[in-house]
């Protein structure tokens, strides 16, 4: 791929007869075909159709109590699913960050409970352990040119047993102790897990900071020279590297934003249910994944933005709220999910096919 | 060159963190409620000790990673096998046919006895003949009640899920319930639909079922918050597991209903929610006597002869209901997670 961002699709048809003559090279598409080859359009039209479907036939989902429910689990996806596509931008992908969640809430329960300390003590060094298992993860596979699918598959499965294994050392069970009564428990209740009101409809502040980590995002890729070193490195390492880019850095440090994603849910989910259980968490990583792809990310790199994955993670969560609400017969609960899922993928990519072609 | 370097940074790592963990809780860092040294310092149950010859016993299970369940089994085997002079050898796999494999190498490495859960019986079928064959003694737990006898097993501890199910739904009846949904946290799970099959046969009310996405918890919060907010004629919500039904708690408050939650199995993060009333009552079927009684039973068939249940009925561990009348006793056993 090129350095250039993403949208633009090849350019090189002739001058479409009968207007002014340019060089054929600057032509100016139409701006409708310009918007639906966005990466996000697709995944918006997507899930609208999804949300307006349900709106339908669900009842239930056209209140905002509903509405505010469906955005809780979409956050909870969608915190995750961002800076899992801009590693997918980037052009790796991890598989340990479903399992990673996990281990971020149990170190941060486990110490401070086994040392009888101030809770924000063991929320920072499970920051400070994410950072380390991402870093790990971008190290590894920048030293060994190794596939992000066997570096990520080895730290996943590695993740999953010393999460139980140490957890079993440790407390002695498979899930860690409630620290609930432990001091700065309330503080960072707060901050991770609390819930406000918006005009009669409590809304759960995940809500907020998806918001906020999405627009971050957005602004670092279009806006940052950091956001065109993660579409270079995604296009062509090695080009990239050609050109200065500073690749070994640029993947390094995007795993290590998974690793802060995975220690924020991972903290949403112990300051929210007080205990962890150390088996969790498995399969959540292809759901991230799954988000960002809808979302409009390429699995091969180069090619997606901030914006898609927010509609993709929302999509994940309208569906499988939205058949809950619909109350249909349960037993088709993931048919329904994934049938809905690929229509909606479907979609996406019937979008983008008419908006790139001529 | 620089591989040498690397690794020793990383073992560097854990270091730095004692230390400052070390550091901050001398700069007062510490909780001054909850946590480790509120803990009281609770002994285990303890029997003496036999003097019987050594012998080895292969406990082999169709455990999940990380279930708060199977740790309770695996513990109540643990004390049986330091009273009875067993070594105990545990392995556990949820798939059958690894499963299967597991107990033929409990079998290749001559143990004296095995305890086996039969949750696919047809799997474990040959490989129980050939344990048979070797002269192994080979006991049932947990799963495997209509079908320990086919397989020839010695003796069998559990509970009937459906008999566990049916109880349940009888209380439902009692405490005045009329439209229960029974929260299904891993689908197609054959005990957990067996459960659910049991409430709805003798329950006089309605019984729904939903299917929740067990290793997410969040993700189970919102879909019984939205099965609630779909159906506002839901008064109980049954769950299958303690974990979910401490997750049950908080979608009913974000649902607004006024559903009350009672649920199967226990942990000690539920003992206080029974207690707080938060959650009317649990079903236990004692996963601790399940791996206790299991070893013990291979040692008393060794060392006495002895057949528990007479080689022709199942002992049965459950269901044993607990509720305020009863939680504060159990609530001791509980916080030691034996119970």
């Amino acid at each position: 791929m090129s350095m250039t961002q993403h949208a633009e699709p090849a350019v090189d048809t002739p001058p479409a007869p009968g207007r002014k003559q340019s060089d054929g090279r600057t032509r100016q598409r139409p701006l409708a075909l310009r918007l639906l080859a966005r990466p996000e359009v697709g995944v918006f039209l997507g899930a609208v159709a999804v949300l307006v479907f349900f709106l339908f036939a669900a009842p239930p989902v056209r209140d905002g109590s509903s509405m505010a429910n469906i955005l809780y689990q979409s956050s909870t996806i969608g915190i995750m699913a961002l800076p899992v596509a801009l590693l997918m931008i980037g052009g790796e992908f991890d598989l340990s960050a479903g399992v990673a969640v996990i281990t971020s809430a149990l170190t941060a329960s486990m110490l401070s409970y086994q040392l009888t300390m101030n809770v924000w003590v063991g929320v920072i060094v499970a920051l400070l352990v994410s950072l380390a298992i991402g870093a790990f993860n971008g190290w590894l596979l920048v030293k060994t040119g190794l596939p992000s699918f066997l570096v990520t598959l080895g730290t996943f499965l590695i993740l999953q047993g010393v999460n139980l294994a140490i957890t079993k050392l440790v407390t002695g069970n498979v899930a860690t102790d409630d620290i609930s009564d432990m001091d700065g428990f309330t503080q960072a209740q707060k901050l991770f897990a609390s819930t406000f009101t918006v005009g009669g409809v409590n809304v759960k502040i995940t809500v907020v900071w998806w918001l906020a980590f999405a627009a971050l995002a957005t602004w670092v890729l279009l806006r940052t020279k950091y956001g065109n070193w993660i579409f270079a490195v995604g296009g062509n390492k090695d080009s990239a590297r050609a050109v200065g880019v500073p690749v070994t850095f640029t993947k390094i440090s995007l795993f290590m934003l998974v690793g802060f994603g995975a220690w924020f849910v991972g903290m949403h989910q112990l300051f929210s249910f007080n205990t962890v259980q150390s088996g969790e968490g498995v399969g959540q990583e292809l759901i991230y994944i799954a988000a960002a792809v809808i979302g409009g990310c390429l699995l091969t790199g180069g090619y997606g933005s901030a914006i898609g994955p927010v509609f993709g993670a929302f999509m994940f969560g309208m569906v499988q709220q939205g058949i809950v609400y619909a109350g249909w017969n349960p037993d088709w609960f993931k048919a329904f999910l994934g049938v809905m899922l690929l229509g909606a993928v479907l979609i996406n990519l019937w979008v983008q096919r008419t908006a790139t072609r001529r | 060159m620089d591989r040498s370097s690397h690794p020793r940074s990383r073992r560097f790592a854990p270091v730095v963190a004692v230390a400052a963990a070390a550091a901050l809780t001398l700069a007062g860092c510490s909780s001054s409620s909850g946590g480790k040294k509120s803990e009281e310092g609770a002994a285990d149950a303890s029997a003496g000790k036999a003097t019987t010859p050594r012998m080895t016993v292969a406990l082999v299970t169709h455990q999940a990673p990380g279930d708060t369940f199977w740790d309770t089994v695996r513990k109540g085997a643990e004390a049986a096998a330091a009273k009875d002079n067993i070594k105990l050898v545990y392995s556990a796999d949820p798939n059958a046919g690894n499963q299967a494999n597991l107990v033929q190498n409990a079998i290749d490495q001559k143990v004296d006895g095995i305890a086996v859960t039969l949750a696919k019986p047809d799997a474990l079928k040959g490989v129980i003949g050939k344990a048979e064959k070797s002269g192994i003694p080979v006991v049932g737990l947990n799963s495997g009640l209509s079908d320990w006898k086919n397989l020839n097993l010695l003796e069998f501890f559990g509970q009937d899920e459906s008999v566990a199910g049916e109880a349940f739904g009888k209380k439902l009846n009692e405490v005045g319930a009329k439209h229960a949904l029974c929260v299904v946290q891993e689908q197609g799970n054959v005990g957990l639909t067996q459960r659910c099959d049991g409430v709805e046969k003798t329950f006089d009310g309605k019984l729904d079922t939903q299917n929740v996405n067990g290793t997410d918890m969040p993700s189970v919060k919102s879909t019984i918050t939205a099965k609630l907010k779909q159906d506002p004629s839901i008064d109980y919500v049954v769950t299958l597991g303690a974990p979910f039904a401490l997750t049950a708690v908080q979608s009913i408050g974000d649902a607004g209903s006024k559903a009350k939650v009672a649920t199967f199995d226990l942990n000690k993060d539920l003992i206080k929610a029974v207690k707080s009333g938060d959650i009317q009552f649990a079903v236990d079927q004692q996963p601790y006597l399940q791996g206790y009684l299991a070893v013990d039973g291979l040692w008393l068939y060794k060392n006495n002869g002895n057949y528990s249940g007479g080689g022709e009925q199942p002992v049965l561990t459950g269901p044993a209901f607990v509720d305020k009348s009863n939680v504060d006793k159990i609530g001791e056993f509980a916080a030691k997670g034996t119970r």
